[in-house]
């Protein structure tokens, strides 16, 4: 039999101390995922009385205090447009950043200073200034822009990460071999670069989605789905709730193993000389 | 006009800030068809200067003139130089055979053209097995030698190559530093090699370039620079040579010219240590005046007079080896 070192006690300590973590992340959320298969007549909490899905076809009727379909299409609507403008606004930024110009420094500290401001009041801040300015509110208006100033300062840095590790050789190779700026750009640049585009474009849709502080005073009319989720738990408690939170997290976890399977995929294939 | 040269260099320098530049002033012709290495220590200046000619690098003032024309602004494709980079820089994302078409389907090739003619310059360096095979899969190599083909697919009329064999083993090395020259010789164009290896330049080069501190030192054939080193910085970096000082100034002699003898004329020194190399036995020693100094014997004539470390000894050479250093 292969001998193996005995273990210190400090082992087994931490070991049960990351167990209690686990516990402590993924137990009530356990609790949600199993509730929202709620029977028609049980309620928010135990005991189960039956089993349905009633519950996750509720989702889909819009009630007196929330339109979950219609805030849910708001939502993927702006995280989409919020997605799309950090990626294409942080790989512009990370490339023209490789180079050194006056301010350079202050402005990147300025990009990411919202990072650290208090999201409410960078929601409020916004809002107050579209009503000064006689703006209208909305979701592509304020909304997008208090978002922006949330998914940006991330986007940014993982960008600058990753074009750091980003050897130049390649796009001398590519000059060298008479590839025009914009072929560079798109033959080796972008496509060696997509593992990183991949990461910062989950990251923004995440953060953009689920974005509650910044969004709710900048939001208008209409509210996105977490807006609305609020608004559904804090008037009446049903386990339609706990079905949206299902689904929800089925979907961002089905996403999220996509894209990272994506990921490994590409860089397993490329290894790339540093 | 056929030009004669094929590369010129009028008063190239490089400034990357204030300070003492890192290319000063140089003026350099390479002949049509030759191989060329630029050699020197790390931060002598080769690496900047290949860059300027591959046009990776802007020129701060200079001209620099291949096949007779002026490219000093142009960028790298209009020049008719191809570059082979250090990390050869083979795009991870595409097959061998898409690495070497690249530069055509930059230009609007069509596919199957493309195909043919990456094809021909694989079977060049022998890695058309490999064509649809991507770079992650290849030995250090054969990267190289897919980068070799992507370079000349441009059919270049210069072609530069940035420390193409330091990272390969040495077993490899002088294989491929073989290829090389014969690759260039088919072509009947010119290369430039940049490297700090002296043994590299001397067996790759028709002309050497000796470069130190941003200037070249020297330039000539290999057998010129050995068997008449310029300046001491030469003696000592291409190796094989005892700089010693004398009245007049500093000498060098070449160690293989050096002798150790009883008695009588000649510079006493002691015997440090005596190292074998197979064909020859390399015997280092301290002269009276505390200089180190070696002398290369044949292994024969070294086994008829053996000595060992702690010996007293007289370094002699003959007077017409003698060579009158600079500085």
């Amino acid at each position: 039999m292969e001998y193996r070192e005995p273990r210190p006690y400090t082992f087994y300590l931490l070991a049960g101390l990351m167990g209690l973590f686990l516990l402590f992340l993924y137990g009530p959320m356990l609790v949600i995922y199993v509730l929202s298969f709620q029977g028609p007549n049980g309620g928010v909490t135990f005991p189960m009385v039956g089993f349905s899905t009633k519950w996750f076809g509720d989702i889909l009727k819009p009630g007196q205090i929330a339109n979950i379909p219609a805030s849910f299409g708001r939502s993927m609507l702006l995280s989409s447009v919020v997605t799309i403008l950090t990626v294409v606004i942080s790989i512009a930024a990370g490339l023209g950043f490789r180079r050194r110009f006056p301010g350079a420094a202050l402005l990147f500290y300025l990009a990411i200073a919202s990072l650290v401001m208090p999201s409410l009041l960078v929601g409020f801040g916004i809002g107050l200034g579209f009503t000064l300015l006689g703006l209208p509110q909305g979701l592509f208006t304020s909304a997008l822009g208090a978002q922006l100033t949330w998914t940006l300062p991330f986007g940014l840095l993982t960008m600058f990460a990753v074009i750091a590790r980003f050897n130049r050789s390649y796009e001398e190779a590519a000059a060298d071999l008479g590839a025009s700026p914009w072929q560079r750009l798109r033959y080796v640049t972008l496509p060696l670069l997509l593992p990183g585009i991949l990461g910062v474009a989950v990251g923004a849709f995440t953060l953009s989605y689920d974005e509650y502080a910044r969004t709710t005073l900048t939001i208008g009319s209409y509210n996105t789905l977490p807006l609305e989720l609020y608004a559904l738990i804090s008037s009446d408690s049903t386990p339609t709730l706990f079905a949206i939170g299902t689904v929800t997290t089925a979907v961002s976890f089905i996403l999220i193993t996509i894209v990272l399977v994506a990921i490994m995929r590409l860089q397993r294939s490329r290894r790339m000389t540093a | 006009m056929d030009p004669r040269f094929d590369v010129e260099l009028v008063g190239v320098t490089k400034r990357y800030g204030p300070g003492k530049p890192a290319v000063d002033d140089i003026s350099l012709r390479i002949p049509k068809a030759s191989y060329c290495c630029l050699l020197g220590p790390s931060g002598c200046g080769k690496t900047s200067t290949l860059r300027m000619v591959a046009g990776h690098e802007t020129i701060t003032s200079g001209d620099v003139l291949i096949n007779g024309s002026n490219v000093t602004g142009l960028p790298p494709i209009k020049r008719g130089t191809a570059m082979m980079f250090q990390n050869y820089a083979l795009f991870p994302h595409l097959s061998c055979a898409d690495n070497v078409a690249f530069s055509l389907r930059m230009r609007g090739v069509g596919k199957a053209e493309r195909t043919r003619t990456a094809l021909e310059f694989l079977g060049l360096v022998h890695m058309e097995a490999y064509a649809s095979r991507l770079p992650a899969q290849l030995s250090g190599g054969q990267q190289q030698r897919v980068a070799l083909a992507r370079a000349l697919v441009s059919r270049p009329k210069v072609l530069l190559l940035d420390e193409p064999l330091s990272a390969l083993d040495p077993f490899l090395r002088v294989k491929v530093r073989e290829e090389l020259k014969r690759l260039q010789r088919e072509l009947g164009i010119s290369f430039i090699h940049v490297t700090h290896s002296q043994d590299e330049a001397m067996a790759l080069a028709d002309m050497m370039v000796v470069m130190q501190d941003g200037h070249i030192r020297q330039a000539g054939s290999p057998r010129e620079v050995f068997s008449n080193p310029a300046t001491s910085f030469i003696a000592r970096f291409i190796g094989g040579h005892n700089v010693l000082p004398r009245e007049a100034g500093l000498i060098a002699v070449r160690a293989d010219r050096c002798r150790l003898t009883d008695a009588g004329a000649g510079l006493p020194a002691q015997v440090e240590a005596v190292e074998y190399q197979g064909g020859q036995v390399r015997i280092v020693v301290t002269t009276v005046n505390g200089e180190n100094a070696s002398v290369l014997l044949p292994d024969a004539e070294y086994d008829a007079d053996p000595v060992e470390a702690g010996m007293h000894k007289h370094l002699t050479w003959a007077p017409e080896d003698e060579r009158r250093l600079a500085a």
